[in-house]
């Protein structure tokens, strides 16, 4: 299953490796990986995307927590929460494909953010499924650049992850 | 209000935290921190000669003191020398601060000489890192180092301190900080009180329960309420290799060590369990053998004080986190309020376990008789009647360490100490010296083997320098005897590598030294040459025993298997 895992950290150096490099040297994985400062100078937010039974899951979130710099945990996958993700697409647009493009770009209300004579740059935002079908969407077109910025959530109503 | 260098504080720090020795290696970047320690005599510094003795010999003197050990080397090569023992330190959780000099701040980056990311490298080895960032840091940065090695799972910790930090010219204010706080860190001891009681409840129903312990107990102070415990229920006792001497082996429940060459009647006992009481311990591959396959009737209460110690292999019922000593002494109180217990007769499980115990008795090997070569188990055997079983028993990695676990008897914690979960040859003689330095009047035996012993034997230059009187048995069987095991058993004795010639002359290599060797071949050779070896505390000693080339260490779980699927001896097997 795959779970959403978000985690305040120190803002120490060599705090972002630890928990990175823990998933790799316990052979987890990770399918995308999200972090910033957040409203407090001392911390930042990791969230990161993965799929694991529930062994597994419940490993990843111990291990993290052993982590000296980690604060606070949640994995937002266990309570309704919301999800989303921002994406930067470039994408061929030429005659009679820029009114095409233009129309599935507002379908899926996302926005047209540069503009060249052959290219539009798309920006989107959504939780990765729609994402992902937006990619789908524009691949008979011609995609020329995909950037995402890895999934990042809260939960829902009062629940609230800082210290 | 005191100035001092980041140097000075250093080496003042080590002495407000009651640390007596260091050891170490110098090099370019670690020569302030040098300087300082030369200009006082709180701290004594002991030189290694390779910088991964200087990690086992505070590896040794931890796991007999319980207190962290200190170990300082230089950047680059002086750090990474240190690794491996940095890694077995982590794998058997001992506590332990290795103080790495760096690269001055301004050069880190840029590939300078000696420059190692050493906090990189050891990243997956340690239980947290530091880089010093400002000089009037270092007060507060160590002492958290010191306490997140110690408290909690121990772990070694690593503080990498680039040479400007330490520059006798800055100075700042130095103050003791006699506690610190981090709002990430704090490390359970209670357990959950619910859990606690289902524990209880399980036990006392438990018709055929067995006792599991591992170096939780020795490491958390636990082996007086373990005891406890167990005597209150007459339950057997079984432990991991790095729980020996946590329950006292003399103790008629004991059923000795359990998993690959655990012994037999442990193995049985654990197989056919209702119910299991793991205390400290973490179900490692060494010990379940085929997990699927595990105690298949058993319910599993797991104590431990890493909550991702419990349900990482084995899935706990009743899973509880905690300080083992804390959870057992609530265990026991709970027992006192239920008296009368209502408590399932083990007679039949204790008939059972005798039949078991009473199957491999006198069958375990076949000792020498005079004149004849002999055998390994025997000669650990003639040194726990030589040291009166209470000696500190340091081992190297082999077949000779697990003879040392399986013959010498252990009635005390802290005395069995041997690199368990890394397994690193060569850990033995450091291990050894790091305790009788801190342990002079105690005999301190290193069980080694003629492979692992040429690992780091350029200690015993150290040993010179220091007085150090370790009594040294080399089982020297002219093999590498666990690898020749195996391919004895999986590779139809294709004994690849595994053969030591050209091994030294090890009467003429102690002599080098100054120190005496006595080479043994018969049982009345041996005799004669403990009874040297022994007489003064004070003096190195060096066993060279040739021992049966042949002999390999039995029982031995067949892979994949169940704990109860044991080679028993070259012929037998269990059905
Ligand atoms: C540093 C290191 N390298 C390799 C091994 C693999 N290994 C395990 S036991 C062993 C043989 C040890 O030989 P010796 O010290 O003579 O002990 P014996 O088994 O003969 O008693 C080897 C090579 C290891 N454990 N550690
Ligand atoms: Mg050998």
């Amino acid at each position: 299953m795959r779970h959403i895992i978000s985690i305040l950290l120190e803002n120490e150096p060599g705090a972002l490796s630890r928990a990175v490099g823990l998933f790799s040297q316990r052979n987890f994985n990770i399918e995308t990986l999200n972090v910033a400062p957040t409203d407090d100078a001392t911390l930042s937010r990791l969230t990161v995307t993965t799929t694991g039974d529930e062994r597994v899951i419940e490993q990843i979130t111990k291990q993290l927590n052993k982590l000296i710099d980690v604060v606070k945990l949640v994995d937002l996958t266990e309570g309704a929460h919301i999800e989303r993700e921002l994406m930067l697409v470039k994408v061929k647009a030429h005659g009679a494909q820029r009114d095409e493009i233009k129309r599935t770009v507002d379908i899926f209300r996302a926005q047209i953010v540069d503009v060249t004579p052959s290219i539009y740059t798309v920006q989107i935002t959504g939780d990765a499924s729609k994402l992902d079908a937006f990619v789908q969407a524009m691949a008979p077109v011609g995609i020329l650049e995909v950037a995402r910025t890895g999934v990042s959530g809260v939960s829902r109503g009062d629940k609230v992850l800082n210290l | 209000m005191e100035l001092l260098s980041g140097a000075d504080m250093i080496a003042r720090f080590l002495k407000d935290e009651g640390v007596e020795y260091i050891y170490g290696y110098p090099g370019g970047a670690a020569l302030h921190i040098y300087d300082a320690l030369f200009r006082q005599d709180d701290v004594k510094h002991i030189l290694v000669r390779h910088e991964q003795a200087a990690t086992h010999m505070a590896d040794g003197y931890a796991r007999a003191s319980g207190k962290p050990g200190v170990v300082l080397v230089t950047s680059g090569p002086g750090a990474t020398n240190a690794v491996t023992g940095i890694a077995t330190a982590y794998m058997d959780s001992i506590p332990m601060v290795v103080l790495c000099g760096q690269v001055a701040s301004h050069l880190i980056g840029e590939d300078a000489f000696q420059e190692t990311d050493i906090v990189g490298v050891t990243r997956p080895i340690v239980k947290h890192s530091f880089s010093i960032r400002h000089p009037s840091d270092i007060p507060v940065v160590l002492k958290k180092a010191f306490y997140l090695a110690s408290s909690g799972r121990p772990g070694p910790v690593v503080v990498d301190i680039p040479k400007d930090m330490t520059a006798p010219t800055e100075r700042y204010e130095y103050v003791y900080p006699k506690k610190v706080r981090m709002r990430s860190y704090s490390p359970v001891t209670r357990g959950h009180a619910g859990q606690t009681r289902k524990a209880v409840d399980l036990l006392l129903k438990a018709k055929r329960p067995v006792i599991f312990a591992g170096g939780g107990i020795v490491t958390g102070k636990a082996s007086e309420a373990l005891t406890d415990l167990a005597r209150r229920l007459n339950m057997p006792v079984t432990t991991s290799l790095m729980g020996l001497g946590g329950y006292p082996q003399g103790d008629a429940q004991s059923l000795g060590w359990l998993g690959m060459h655990g012994s037999y009647e442990a193995n049985m006992a654990m197989h056919h369990a209702d119910v299991i009481l793991g205390v400290g311990v973490r179900f490692d591959d060494r010990v379940t053998n085929n997990v699927s396959r595990f105690c298949p009737t058993a319910k599993i209460i797991h104590i431990d004080i890493d909550p991702s110690s419990i349900s990482k292999t084995v899935r706990a019922d009743v899973p509880i986190v905690g300080a083992a000593n804390h959870v057992l002494n609530d265990m026991l109180g709970l027992l006192s309020e239920r008296e009368p217990e209502q408590h399932v007769s083990l007679d039949d499980w204790w008939s059972r376990i005798n039949e078991w115990r009473s199957e491999r008795e006198g069958k375990l090997y076949e000792p020498a008789g005079e004149g004849e070569t002999l055998k390994p188990q025997q000669v650990v055997e003639a040194v726990h009647r030589a040291t009166h079983g209470d000696a500190y028993v340091v081992t190297d990695v082999g077949q000779h360490q697990m003879f040392a676990g399986q013959y010498y008897k252990f009635n005390k914690p802290n005395r069995w100490v041997s690199s368990s979960g890394l397994g690193t040859m060569g850990f033995g003689l450091p291990a050894a010296m790091g305790i009788k330095l801190s342990y002079q009047d105690d005999d301190v035996v290193l069980f080694t083997g003629e492979g692992s012993f040429q690992m780091m034997m350029q200690e015993l230059s150290t040993c010179k320098q220091f007085g150090i009187g370790v009594k040294i048995v080399n089982l020297n069987n002219q093999s590498l005897g666990m690898v020749r095991q195996w391919q004895d058993l999986n590779y139809k004795s294709r004994h690849a590598q595994s053969y030591m010639e050209s091994l030294p002359d090890f009467e003429v290599l102690l002599s080098a030294y100054g120190f005496r060797a006595i080479t043994v071949r018969t049982p009345e050779e041996l005799e004669a040459a403990l009874e040297e070896t022994f007489a003064d505390k004070h003096e190195l000693v060096f066993l060279d025993v040739q021992v049966d080339p042949r002999e390999h260490v039995y029982p031995m779980h067949v892979p994949l298997g169940s704990m109860r699927d044991m080679l028993l001896s070259k012929t037998e097997r269990t059905s």
